[in-house]
């Protein structure tokens, strides 16, 4: 398979290109065929996904490069478009419900899922910065469609449109940085601007700051958090499960890439605006959830502590500490989609229950579905030996071996704060008296819950692959 | 040498008028007309500059969407602009700032250019001169930068699909043109030809048929 166009080779792209003529055959699929293929072509684009993951796996080892540098393909980027494709596959199958609904038939919304997935693969493996904003662009328009997708719903069409305001303010500033840093550097290539910039120049670090702040707009790390309450809450809740997992992989994936790979000469600059960052994403995501009612705004606030957490380890700048993001993003949406699968579980009589209030005395309703909720918030607030533990202590870690102390004294203080108000819904579900019965569980959902939950409690059990994969991912970095 | 001098002041001439003629006249729909006019003058400036690709990027891209959609925009929503013109004394003055600041700008780059014309050779790259500037850019679009041209290709059939998503809605009993059927009908399924008996008009029967 050795083909190529204009002397750049194509098999790095393989995958990519498979995706991107999939998610187009399976639009003239359903553009010809009308609505009442949607459910063919979510399943069809599940085992696109999956076919796209298989061919990742099947490249050829090493670091693959081409376009001219703007295409990567290295351990880092394998490991997180896998888990990427995971994130959006598992997206797919918890949207049965909601795309079951005759109003909602909308088979465009699994093509949109498809096509950010694609932008997220253009971004994790990004070498330079066009193809950065143009896989964060595709990427984000795509969401942009899907928070708004359920049009006759004022909150999702407001959190679309709020979304798209706000991510176009974003797109503008990441421009802004990045038009700088090609203006003082002579280069868009990472490689070529970690040449370049060697010495902290007012330049460059106005350009970075502007492009991290867009990138932190993505990530939905303080201050350009938001944005996120309001859409996680007012899109519909798998689209939510989407957002909180394989977009925040993708810009977290180019968010190490850019600042690794295209700054090691500026250590210094980039750490103090990470760890400014990560302590405000900390301490907000903690606090501001205690008085959430809303389980989507409370895992609103929580995605954003965790991105916090995970940039304790970028903070780092080391290989722990990129191995430290790797492995918290991969159990973060481990954790995020069995808890969503639990949130679009909770129904009565047809109606989707959002309120925490909803949850009580669901120990007694569903004892097994109570269980599991409980272990994977155990595990979001950071209790061994749970997977969730193990994600803060390797960023933690790395932070300590950085001597970024307060960092990491700041991060486990915030940890602990934050577990107030998991385990206050662990109180409501164990303690309160059950409203009603819920509706039963679908299939798919148990499928995704039992999956996502179960690698969560016996991570402590096996934990030598996932390690040993993000090292090498990480490793290939630096 | 005449001739080009001769054809920019035409252009510039009608552009500047023109331009005036978007902010002043009453008729919001003669103002888009105007911008429409003063994007054809002003690529008619960049042929003159020899910068042709641009020309028609303008021509195509401004004068056949923007402007249409801006004359679209105008039909379609019901502002009322004489109240907007209402103010137009009162934004005057802020008006005035902001045309200063150009004139400061414009005064600023002519200065450097005559007092050293030099300079305006270091604020651009060397500009090849054996290719047209269509040609140079096709060169490179398609081979060397591939990948960003069919990226950007996908942005747009993701922006495609998602204005069809947010707004088409499918209605029932809509009465659509269906072209086969139209160019398929004779004139047998159009007439029925009957002999009337005088004096006793259509028979139930027939009018059966006239309904169909």
């Amino acid at each position: 398979m050795s083909f190529s166009s204009a002397g750049y080779q194509l098999q790095p792209v393989l995958p990519e290109l498979v995706l991107a003529v999939g998610s187009m055959v399976l639009l003239m699929i359903g553009a010809y065929r009308g609505q009442g293929t949607t459910r063919l072509v979510t399943t069809l684009a599940t085992l696109l996904l999956i076919l796209t993951g298989v061919l990742i796996l099947m490249l050829p080892s090493g670091k693959l490069v081409t376009f001219g540098g703007s295409f990567i393909v290295d351990d880092f980027a394998r490991f997180l478009k896998i888990l990427a494709l995971i994130g959006s596959a598992a997206t797919l199958i918890l949207s049965t419900e909601f795309l079951s609904d005759p109003s909602r038939r909308i088979f465009e919304y699994s093509i949109l899922v498809l096509l950010s997935t694609l932008g997220m693969m253009v971004l994790i493996s990004a070498g330079d910065l066009i193809a950065l904003y143009l896989g964060l662009e595709l990427m984000s328009l795509a969401l942009y469609v899907v928070a708004a997708s359920h049009r006759d719903n004022a909150k999702s069409t407001e959190a679309g449109l709020k979304y798209f305001v706000l991510g176009a303010l974003s797109s503008g500033m990441l421009l802004y940085g990045a038009s700088l840093i090609y203006g003082f550097t002579g280069t868009v290539n990472f490689a070529g601007i970690a040449a370049a910039a060697t010495t902290a120049t007012p330049g460059i670090i106005f350009g970075l700051v502007f492009l991290l702040a867009g990138l932190c707009f993505k990530v939905s790390a303080v201050p350009f958090h938001m944005w996120t309450p309001d859409v996680y809450e007012g899109a519909p809740t798998p689209v939510t499960a989407f957002f909180a997992s394989a977009p925040k992989v993708a810009a977290m994936a180019v968010f190490t890439r850019a600042t690794l790979t295209a700054f090691p000469g500026i250590v210094p600059q980039w750490q103090q605006i990470l760890v400014f960052v990560s302590i405000a994403s900390m301490a907000l995501g903690s606090f501001a959830a205690i008085g959430q009612k809303n389980i989507k705004r409370l895992m609103a606030y929580s995605s954003i502590g965790h991105m916090g957490f995970a940039l304790v380890g970028l903070a780092a700048g080391t290989v722990e500490g990129a191995q430290g993001v790797l492995m918290y993003v991969a159990i973060y949406v481990a954790m995020t989609l069995g808890s969503f699968a639990i949130i679009l579980a909770m129904k009565r009589d047809g109606q989707a229950l959002e309120q925490i209030s909803d949850f009580a005395g669901l120990s007694r309703t569903n004892p097994l579905l109570a269980f599991f909720f409980a272990m994977l918030l155990f595990s979001l607030a950071g209790i061994p030996p749970l997977a969730g533990f193990f994600a803060k202590w390797y960023v933690f870690v790395a932070a300590i071996k950085a001597n970024l102390f307060t960092l990491a004294v700041i991060g486990v203080l915030t940890s602990v704060v934050g577990a107030y108000y998991y385990l206050a819904i662990i109180k409501t579900m164990y303690f309160d008296e059950p409203v009603g019965k819920l509706d039963p569980v679908r299939i798919e959902l148990r499928g995704v819950l039992a999956v996502a939950g179960l690698f969560n409690i016996f991570f402590f059990a096996y934990p030598g692959p996932l390690v040993s994969v993000a090292t090498a991912a990480a490793k290939s970095l630096f | 040498m005449i001739l080009p001098a001769l054809f920019f002041y035409l252009f510039a001439a009608v552009c500047v008028a023109s331009a005036v003629m978007v902010v002043v006249s009453r008729n919001p729909v003669h103002s888009v007309l105007y911008l429409i006019l003063a994007f054809v003058n002003a690529s008619g400036l960049f042929v003159l500059m020899g910068a042709e690709f641009l020309a028609m990027i303008l021509i195509v891209v401004y004068v056949g969407a923007v402007a249409v959609l801006f004359l679209f925009v105008i039909m379609m929503l019901d502002v009322d602009f004489s109240e907007l013109r209402e103010g137009f004394l009162e934004y005057l003055p802020v008006g005035l700032v902001i045309g200063g600041i150009f004139m400061f700008e414009l005064l600023l780059i002519v200065g450097a250019w005559v007092i050293n014309p030099a300079v305006t050779k270091t604020i651009t790259a060397a500009i090849p001169t054996n290719v047209s500037n269509t040609e140079a850019l096709g060169l490179v679009l398609y081979t060397k930068y591939i990948f960003y041209f069919q990226i950007a290709g996908l942005v747009l059939l993701v922006a495609m699909i998602g204005a069809i998503v947010l707004t088409l809605r499918h209605k029932a009993n809509v009465k659509r043109q269906d072209i086969t059927v139209q160019n398929a009908r004779t004139p047998d399924m159009a007439m029925a030809l009957r002999k009337v008996t005088s004096g006793q008009g259509l028979q139930e029967a027939d009018a059966a048929e006239w309904v169909k």
